[in-house]
């Protein structure tokens, strides 16, 4: 039997997520096929809307305090431009009430200042609850905790950089053993499991000539570890580590162990807080129904009436499963691969391409102009992706929809440096809540 | 009395292999060099461990030479050398005289050399391509010229000399008339003594009885600043570096001469090469796209593969040619290979200076040997030359591989690429008594690897690199630099650390933008997505005026009371 859905998806990364849960909600039957883990087990878990202006200027270099105030400025290539800023505050009022109390930042549409694990002030429109309390506008003293075998988190000196950059409230450093006999290469996941669990870890006393092991459970152990440490400080910060199914109750262990507030800095790859909020969506999904295929790639794509003048719209795409090309029908196809970062955008040494559908993606001729000469220059390639009209439909070099039903959202859009500008989040939000309400509606007329 | 006896310019393989003979026979040596160790050429070469079989038809001489080194270097440098093996492939169409000559040239030169049918070369590398028609098998290897390089210097402050890195000479002192080298006046860039980033730097006159040139590419510099002619050519070469060893021995393409054919298995990688252009300036010189694009187009010829793998890098060297004045030579790649001796007292009546010029990597410990042999006679020094015999830091005890994951708490690869890397070092730098987290994961460079090359060169994260390998693998640094600049604090202050990762982070985007398509695009996406929106390293606040009470701060929470010291009161 033919496999028939309203609309597919193709990626499972925040803006596919996104899309399909809209579509859903909408009215639509909707199929969501993902291949590999989403670029969210990689990023941050923060949720940028939009932290800097495009410009190369100096005052590119300072960050926005209103992001949605911001929005109407940004060039006519941003894919903000499509869905305008209420189409932002649409999409993030759909994210709210998807994440619950797992994240703030909602109160204000100020942006939040958070400490980095480089030890950079990063703004951000929406943040873990795990690490609200670690606000770089809180004047409250902080020790931050790093442990000897997560590397990516050096806690001295990323206080010590944060002092220098001026921040508004004292913060010291600490590096501690995580208590356990873990292995030196123990994966970020199972010191959290452990913190979840609250599994019992031997710890061994120092004091005195012959020492003595005990057991205790994996927080408490945490926090007679950082005690020492503490000194005073309101509030402590640890690698984003902190539980991968309970956080909020590791944490609030942690803080009636510790007598303070405790707070996460966002890490990544691996990314618990991405985990945990592609756990989320992913929820919020199949409770709307979603249908998910995962695993296996999108290849190809089958047209309707092969050459004929049906030949602009999408009747199929093609899943590769076994060596053999399955084709997934739908009304509406919905393109949520991400950029050059998830291989939703590919290239090789003579040009830029969408792989799936071939979307024609702009791009300089020479690729030795697709970046520039400073790693932090303003690169060609970040805004490599496909264009769209207004209602994110996928254009031809011409300026024509490719598809009548086929629409892009996410980080396979171009026309923007998510990086640079801080805005991936919210752009993979509001074009996927934007795409997928336009499939929906499409499906219903 | 002078500051030393002998001051060396260059910290390349020969600057390093002279400073370490001369100290071996008790002379006192100063070695200055601009940048980091191996700077220059030595750091911008394939890692090719010559058989001399390249040079059994065309230079005879060279060709000996290599043979001879290369047993020297399996045996004093072991912890720097992989034995591969090495074929030169003969394709239908090849020229079968050529093919001939070389087999006979090689058997001349003392160079072992077995032929192998189509079917035997494709069983030791099946990745040849099906248009093989014979090869000569050849004793090619490859070497790590960082490594070998460090050893070499490590040795000679073993026995007694000053080492001093980014240590730039700004004139040759000369006595009253202008007829003796009396020493050189140097610029730290920031010490003396180990690299540190942020350090104010000084200028130091260090005077000597004799001054010896060994910097390649750049001689002609030094000899101007001395007032004498040195006419190196300075002729560059690519190299393109993949993502994996798409074969396990060197392959050279066996032709009479012409570019990219030759393909070098290296640690994790393969390295393709070469071209052979003169320039006029040994550190300004354009990189090419065509020059990329020619040896993938071409060595895919050999090895078809190499077509649709994956690139990370490239770079770019400059061979320190050299031919006697009037020679003539119009092609760079007819220029001898050979190198040369320069008395600039014989030559230009300048006492107290020689310069050498030309030469192999390969062959650096033979160069290195001679010059000291004729700086010695002129100090009246005796002591024999002891290089060909006693192995380098790191060779020598170098018997078994143990299983390091007991006792490293190691994965083992892990355990086995550290010691492969540390040779008979490794006890010293692993057993710290720490726990010893993998740092990069592409090259299995572990924590005590990065702080023991920390100790020996300071906050330069590139002659940490250059060590240990660490950010040279498949992610070029966007996993590992910051976790490599975070071992240099506290020893060293927040700004420098910071300084520090900047500048490595910089370096490996230099050489990965050659490699920017399919693979590594997306790769060098995600480095700087991880770097510019997770890290923000992009937009720091450096000395910038930020209102932060203008921004969120947070909803109000309850600070929870602290739990009661005895256990069991809560809840009252």
């Amino acid at each position: 039997m033919a496999i028939e859905d309203d609309v597919t998806v193709v990626g499972g990364g925040l803006a596919g997520l996104t899309t399909a849960l809209s579509a859903a909600r909408a009215g639509a039957q909707v199929r969501l096929l993902s291949h590999k883990d989403s670029t969210l087990r990689s990023a941050s878990g923060l949720v940028d809307v939009l932290g800097y202006r495009p410009e190369s200027a100096a005052e590119a270099t300072a960050p926005i305090v209103d992001p949605f105030e911001a929005i109407s400025d940004l060039p006519e290539s941003h894919p903000y431009s499509k869905v305008g800023e209420s189409g932002v505050r649409d999409a993030l009022a759909l994210f709210d009430e998807v994440v619950g109390d797992a994240y703030q930042g909602s109160h204000t549409d100020r942006n939040a200042l958070l400490a980095t694990h480089g030890g950079e002030v990063k703004p951000t429109a929406r943040y873990p609850a795990s690490a609200a309390a670690g606000l770089t506008s809180d004047t409250r003293e902080a020790l931050l905790v790093g442990f000897e075998t997560v590397v990516d988190f050096d806690a001295p000196l990323v206080a010590s950089h944060l002092e220098s950059s001026g921040v508004p409230f004292d913060v010291r450093g600490a590096t501690v053993r995580f208590p356990g006999d873990f292995r030196a290469d123990a994966k970020l996941t199972r010191l959290a499991d452990a913190l979840d669990s609250d599994e019992r870890v031997e710890v061994r006393e120092e004091t005195g000539s012959a020492g003595y092991a005990e057991s205790l459970p994996a927080r408490q152990a945490l926090a007679e570890v950082v005690k020492p440490h503490l000194d005073g400080a309101e509030r402590v910060g640890f690698p984003a580590l902190l539980g991968q199914h309970d956080p909020a109750e590791v944490r609030a262990s942690l803080e009636s162990e510790l007598g303070a507030a405790v707070f996460e800095v966002p890490m990544g790859p691996p990314s618990l807080p991405g985990m945990r909020l592609e756990g989320k969506l992913l929820g919020a999904c199949r409770e709307a129904g979603v249908r998910m295929t995962t695993g296996n790639p999108v290849v190809g794509y089958e047209t309707a009436g092969g050459t004929d003048d049906d030949g602009d719209r999408i009747a199929a795409v093609r899943v590769e499963r076994n060596g053999a090309a399955i084709p997934f029908h739908a009304e509406q196809f919905v393109l949520a691969t991400g950029g050059l970062v998830g291989k939703g955008i590919d290239s090789n040494r003579s040009g830029v391409r969408e792989p799936i559908f071939d979307c024609y993606v702009p791009h300089p001729d020479d690729r030795y102009d697709w970046f520039a000469a400073e790693a932090f220059g303003e690169h060609p390639f970040a805004r490599f992706g496909v264009e769209t009209d207004d209602d994110m439909r996928v254009l031809d070099a011409g300026g024509e929809s490719d598809f009548s039903n086929l629409r892009a959202a996410g980080a396979v859009l171009g026309g923007f440096d998510f990086a640079a500008t801080k805005s991936g989040a919210g752009v993979s939000l509001a074009t996927g809540r934007a795409a997928g309400l336009a499939a929906a509606r499409e499906v219903s007329e | 009395m002078t500051d030393a006896e002998v001051l060396v310019v260059g910290g390349g393989s020969t600057g390093c292999g002279i400073a370490r003979d001369l100290a071996m026979r008790g002379v006192d040596v100063t070695l200055v060099e601009k940048g980091n160790l191996t700077n220059g050429t030595t750091g911008r070469m394939h890692g090719l461990l010559h058989s001399g079989a390249r040079y059994a038809v065309s230079d005879q001489p060279s060709a000996s030479e290599c043979i001879e080194e290369n047993r020297v270097l399996r045996d004093i440098a072991s912890h720097c050398v992989e034995m591969t093996g090495g074929q030169f492939v003969q394709l239908e169409g090849d020229d079968d005289e050529y093919f001939e000559e070389k087999l006979k040239g090689c058997r001349e030169c003392g160079i072992p050399a077995d032929v192998l049918t189509a079917e035997e070369a494709r069983e030791e590398e099946p990745y040849l391509s099906k248009d093989v028609k014979r090869s000569i098998r050849v004793p090619d290897g490859a070497i790590d010229p960082f490594r070998l390089c460090v050893a070499n210097a490590a040795s000679a402050q073993e026995h007694g000399a000053r080492i001093e890195t980014h240590t730039e000479v700004t004139d040759v002192l000369l006595d009253e008339s202008d007829d003796e080298v009396r020493g050189l006046e140097v610029r730290h860039d920031s010490g003396p003594g180990k690299h540190e980033h942020g350090r104010a730097g000084e200028t130091e006159k260090i005077t000597a009885e004799y001054v010896v040139n060994a910097t390649g590419a750049w001689a002609g510099q030094i000899g101007e600043m001395a007032g004498v002619d040195v006419e190196v050519r300075p002729s560059k070469g690519v190299m393109v570096v993949m993502n994996c060893r798409q074969v396990d021995t060197v392959i050279n393409h066996c032709r009479p001469k012409g570019d990219a054919d030759i393909v070098v298995p290296h640690e994790t990688t393969a390295i393709l090469g070469t071209t052979d252009e003169e320039v006029s300036d040994p550190e300004d010189y354009p990189e090419e796209q065509w020059e990329v694009d020619m040896m993938i187009d071409q060595l895919s010829k050999l090895v078809p593969i190499l077509q649709e793998a994956r690139t990370v890098r490239s770079f770019w060297g400059v061979r320190p040619l050299y031919e006697p004045p009037g020679t003539g030579t119009t092609d760079p790649t007819d220029i001898t290979r050979d190198y040369f001796l320069l008395d600039h007292e014989e030559r230009d009546g300048l006492s107290s200076f020689t310069s050498i010029v030309g030469g192999k990597f390969t062959t650096y410990r033979m160069m290195a040997e001679e010059i000291s042999d004729h700086v010695c006679e002129q100090l009246g020094v005796s002591a024999e030359c002891q290089t060909a015999d006693e192995p380098l830091p790191g060779s020598e005890d170098f018997s078994v591989l143990r299983d390091y994951m007991d006792e490293f708490g190691l994965r083992s690869p892990v355990g086995r690429r550290s010691v492969q890397r540390l040779g008979s070092r490794a006890d010293d730098v692993l057993k710290t008594g720490e726990p010893n987290p993998v740092l990069c994961d592409c090259e299995a460079v572990t924590r005590a690897e990065v702080r023991d090359a920390i100790d020996q060169s300071g906050t330069d994260l590139n002659a940490v690199r250059i060590r240990t390998r660490a950010s040279m693998g498949n992610c070029q640094g966007g996993f590992c630099c910051h976790r490599m600049a975070n071992e240099l604090f506290p020893e060293y202050d927040e700004s420098q650390a910071y300084d520090a990762l900047d500048e490595l982070f910089e370096e490996r985007w230099k050489g990965e933008r050659h490699a920017l398509w399919g693979e590594q695009l997306s790769q060098a996406a995600l480095n700087y997505a991880l770097h510019a929106t997770t890290m923000n390293r992009d937009r720091p606040l450096k000395g910038e005026d930020t209102d932060f009470a203008a921004f969120d701060s947070g909803v109000e929470t309850e600070i929870p009371e602290p739990v009661a010291d005895e256990r069991g009161e809560r809840g009252d």
